[in-house]
């Protein structure tokens, strides 16, 4: 293998692995915060890749459905939960955020997608279709099971994944798109063209990264997050509400997973289901973390790329096989370090 | 004939018929039915009944079908011997995911399942042995004895045949001494190790077993369609099988026969009807599967078999086992005899000294009474003889061997039992069936003979034994009930009864006395003489001075951790330090 291929080979797989760190991370989040193994972390990137290629094309993405539907289903079952308590007041805030507020988000895009807008508009409106999915997921299928297992959950979590990559093929179809490249600009550095839409896929994930490290560190709401994550019960015992911090945590999620779809989109085709993949390697970059240190997960995910990116270029037909096998010898070397026998909750 | 059976009678009846009365179309799907069913009854075992969750026995199928794919086509080997091929492959895949991942905390299996699914499929995919993305053509029909398995008719017999052999063997080796282990294996690990069972190694067999019964439906699916390629064994097929599962309800054996049914039949309507009313195509019956799941498992987690259980009227030989020899018993030390010594025992919890420097010893024939206020570390002790938790120093001998830093299961053969102070029943299984994990140790037969039914003789004896020693607590009435529905006291003294069938020669008690009434509390108390007298010695952890006082022979007493006084009961209550400890110092 000659320099100049090791360093293009390098570059790809730094690219990836930055996506998978930012998913590694939203997982990570989402599982320490509700114990959910968030399968379908991998609908939100193909949800806001779609859109944002079908959007660049004058399409109406069927996003805005998932969208409409989902809020009137978690209408349907806040207004039951209030009927049933008696609490009239909290309908007209039902409307508003379940209701009003997806629909108004439909007929904008609705509007704006045969205007053919600028690039940045269209990035805004497919955040503003996918980013309001994570809390309307988590209202409609895992709020009511808070305090189930976390084999129950993940079963929720492969229920939720089979509806909505269902949906993604009814609504995207079969055929795989690709958004447009932010930026043409290539880089010399010594032998080997940086791209510019790298220099941005690394560039944004690190804004990111640094974004939630703030928000964990210097705000409140991080904290919350930080302190449920940390024991549950002890949270809820100084006032924080876990759902609170459940619908955070899934928000989080859907903005990550969306901006990873957007990211990825001009890189790589994408077709209805795969995202499921792209998340799935985000997993395995989190288990490489041990499922709890953020720096270990980051840095499991850039391997991830890594190990990708050069097996497509020794077996390429294999590259799948070997990504998945690496969590393998991962836990091979968890199981040996573990000693005691496990006690499931009833 | 019994009315528990004729459900059972029926749809053998249904089953004999079908291939005579049902149209070419519906025997294919019923032969669907039979191979998702073999599948789904491995999860159950596994998901339902031991608590690992796997989302690829898609896998197992596919290691079972394309392994007699190949052989069969391009080596023609007879497809009985690449059954049996088919199965060792499996049964090694297996054992090596299984040997990594099992003893990891629940939710690695499954991710790991999906992992291996995705890697499995796409190396299905794409090895040129296998056939690619185009999979095999041409795979021959088995034949047994000049009969040609070749239409769908004939290979309903076989695949149901493979299934009910699959389900009666399931059924046998749940009424069994390794099954009362397997179902303690889910919620109730640690307690199924202090009786001697090995939980890793069990979890291990069922999960090979399940990756078995999966890879004979890959063999039983290849011969009958006579070609695989990939797609049938995609990630979306691990999910359905374990949403069969979960739909026919993860603890019954029959909920695989009405998940599989229900879900292939579900399918097959949906691929009808929903294209008729929308015109693009797409995977709807996905959408409807997924929909399905989530108020299933919102308002009823146990699936649907419990649903149909109710109709059916309870067996009513399940009532009190049949008279048997009685087990052989061991030999009790002689009174006298150092039993247990303990030197320097010492625990930390973070920055918290559970137990600092625990010196004691125990001989033969005596009742130690363990005393302290709450908090003062006795249970930790019961956990520390009994190794649920490992030592961070000190020495602990048992008849003169060391037994710090064995395993709970090794310490258990060697003659000690206990009882829990949070009551670790299996709620669900009998009084009989719970007391008869204590006397786990005493049997012999394994998870094999088990499923044939074998060792019947050593079972009346394990069942017969179980009684008597509920009868002995004084629970003769509650046997079948199931452990959940007594009243605390009695549960406790279900938990005595199980330490007792264990036949241990130190006898460990937790709070034994909490929750009994009076009349209880003297019936145990002179049980506990009784056993004494017998050559049991006993270690007592109990709050009820009165019960104390009157029983023990001496009493160690226990204050954050250390042992601050020992003697006879009488000294004991004279003692400044223990008043002070008890009642608070005066300052």
């Amino acid at each position: 293998m000659s320099t100049d291929i090791f360093l293009w080979l390098a570059q790809d797989g730094v690219t990836n692995g930055a996506i998978y760190a930012l998913l590694a991370l939203a997982l990570l989040l989402v599982f320490t915060v509700t114990r959910v193994i968030f399968v379908p972390q991998g609908e939100f990137i193909t949800f806001a890749a779609l859109s944002l290629a079908m959007l660049e094309s004058g399409r109406v993405p069927g996003t805005i459905y998932i969208l409409a539907l989902g809020g009137l289903a978690a209408a349907a079952i806040e207004i039951f939960v209030a009927l049933r308590e008696r609490a009239w007041r909290r309908l007209p805030r039902i409307a508003l955020l379940y209701v009003a507020l997806p629909l108004a988000i439909a007929a904008a895009v609705w509007w704006a997608a045969p205007r053919r807008l600028d690039q940045w508009v269209l990035v805004l409106l497919v955040l503003a279709m996918v980013v309001p999915l994570g809390p309307i997921l988590y209202r409609i299928a895992f709020q009511p099971l808070a305090s189930a297992s976390v084999l129950v959950l993940f079963i929720v979590s492969m229920a939720v994944h089979y509806v909505l990559s269902g949906l993604s093929l009814v609504f995207f179809g079969g055929e795989g798109l690709r958004a447009s490249a932010f930026s043409d600009a290539k880089f010399k550095l010594g032998v080997v063209d940086i791209t510019a839409q790298s220099v941005w896929v690394v560039a944004a994930s690190l804004v990111l990264i640094g974004a939630l490290w703030y928000l964990f560190e210097r705000t409140i709401y991080g904290k919350a997050l930080r302190a449920t994550a940390m024991n549950r019960v002890g949270a809820r015992l100084v006032g924080i509400p876990t759902v609170l911090t459940g619908h955070l945590s899934f928000l989080l999620a859907a903005f990550i997973g969306a901006c990873s779809g957007i990211l990825i989109s001009p890189i790589t085709t994408l077709y209805y289901d795969t995202g499921f993949l792209i998340g799935l390697k985000g997993f395995v970059g989190a288990i490489l973390g041990g499922m709890a240190s953020y720096p270990l997960a980051a840095a499991g995910a850039l391997a991830v790329g890594l190990l990708e990116s050069f097996s497509s270029f020794w077996a390429s037909a294999f590259k799948e096989s070997i990504v998945f096998t690496l969590i393998i010898p991962v836990l091979v070397w968890q199981s040996l370090r573990s000693r005691h026998v496990e006690e499931d909750e009833e | 004939m019994n009315a528990a059976r004729a459900p059972f009678a029926l749809f053998l009846a249904f089953l004999a018929g079908a291939p005579f009365l049902l149209p070419e179309f519906y025997v294919t799907l019923m032969n669907f039915i039979g191979l998702a069913t073999l599948v789904t009854l491995g999860l159950v075992l596994l998901t339902g009944v031991a608590g690992l969750m796997s989302f690829g026995q898609q896998v197992f199928v596919g290691l079972g079908a394309y392994t007699t794919a190949v052989l069969a086509t391009k080596y023609g080997v007879s497809p009985w011997l690449t059954l049996g091929a088919g199965l060792a492959v499996t049964a090694l895949a297996a054992l090596a995911l299984g040997l990594i991942t099992v003893r990891l905390s629940g939710h690695y299996l499954p991710l790991s399942t999906l992992a291996w699914g995705i890697a499995l499929y796409y190396l299905f995919g794409n090895l040129q042995l296998l056939g690619k993305h185009d999979g095999i053509q041409d795979i021959p029909a088995v034949s047994l004895l000049g009969w040609k398995v070749d239409t769908g008719r004939e290979s309903y017999v076989l695949i149901w045949i493979a299934a009910l052999a699959a389900l009666v063997a399931a059924r046998n080796l749940l009424d069994s001494r390794p099954g009362r282990a397997v179902r303690a294996l889910r919620f109730r690990a640690t307690m199924a190790e202090s009786f001697g069972v090995d939980t890793a190694r069990l979890k291990l067999v069922i999960f090979i077993y399940a990756a078995l019964l999966a890879a004979l439906s890959g063999w039983l699916y290849a011969h009958f369609l006579r070609f695989v390629s990939p797609g049938a064994f995609n990630v979306n097929i691990g999910i359905e099988y374990l949403f069969m599962a979960v739909v026919g309800g993860a603890s019954h054996v029959w909920g695989a026969v009405v998940g599989a049914s229900l879900l292939t039949l579900l399918k097959e309507w949906l691929k009808d009807l929903l294209p008729k009313f929308f015109d693009q195509s797409g995977n709807y019956e996905v959408i409807v599967f997924g929909l399905l799941m989530l108020p299933l498992l919102h308002r009823a987690r146990d699936g649907l078999m419990p649903v149909f259980a109710r109709l059916i009227p309870r067996d009513e030989r399940a009532a009190a086992p049949a008279p048997a020899a009685p087990l052989a018993r061991r030999a009790p030390p002689a009174a006298g005899v150092l039993l247990l010594e303990v030197t320097g025992l010492r625990k930390n919890f973070g920055g918290l000294a559970a137990v600092r420097e625990l010196s004691f010893e125990m001989r033969g024939g005596e009742i130690l009474g363990l005393i302290g206020p709450n908090g003062a570390g006795k249970s930790t002790v019961f956990n520390l003889v009994t190794g649920v938790l490992p030592a961070d120093a000190g020495d602990v001998r048992f008849r003169g061997e060391r037994i710090a830093g064995l395993r709970s299961r090794q310490i258990a053969r060697r003659g000690i039992a206990r009882t829990f102070q949070h009551v670790n029943l299996v709620g669900t299984m009998s009084a009989l069936d719970n007391v008869a994990i204590g006397a786990h140790l005493r049997g012999a037969v394994g998870t094999g003979r088990a499923m044939l039914r074998l060792g019947r003789a050593e079972e009346r004896r394990l069942l017969a034994e179980a009684a008597r020693q509920l009868e002995r607590v004084g629970l003769g009435a509650h046997l079948v009930e199931p452990a959940a529905s007594l009243a605390l006291g009695q549960q406790r003294l279900v938990e005595i009864a199980r330490a007792l069938a264990a036949d241990p020669v130190l006898l460990l008690l937790d709070e034994p006395a909490a929750g009994l009434r009076l009349q209880e509390k003297s019936a145990l108390a002179d049980l506990l003489r009784r056993l004494r007298a017998e050559g049991t010695s006993i270690l007592l952890v109990e709050h009820d001075m009165e019960f104390v006082m009157g029983l023990v022979d001496r009493l160690v007493v226990m204050d954050f951790g250390e042992k601050i006084a020992e003697g006879l009961p009488q000294a004991i209550q004279a003692n400044p330090q223990v008043i002070e400890a008890y009642l608070g110092g005066v300052e």
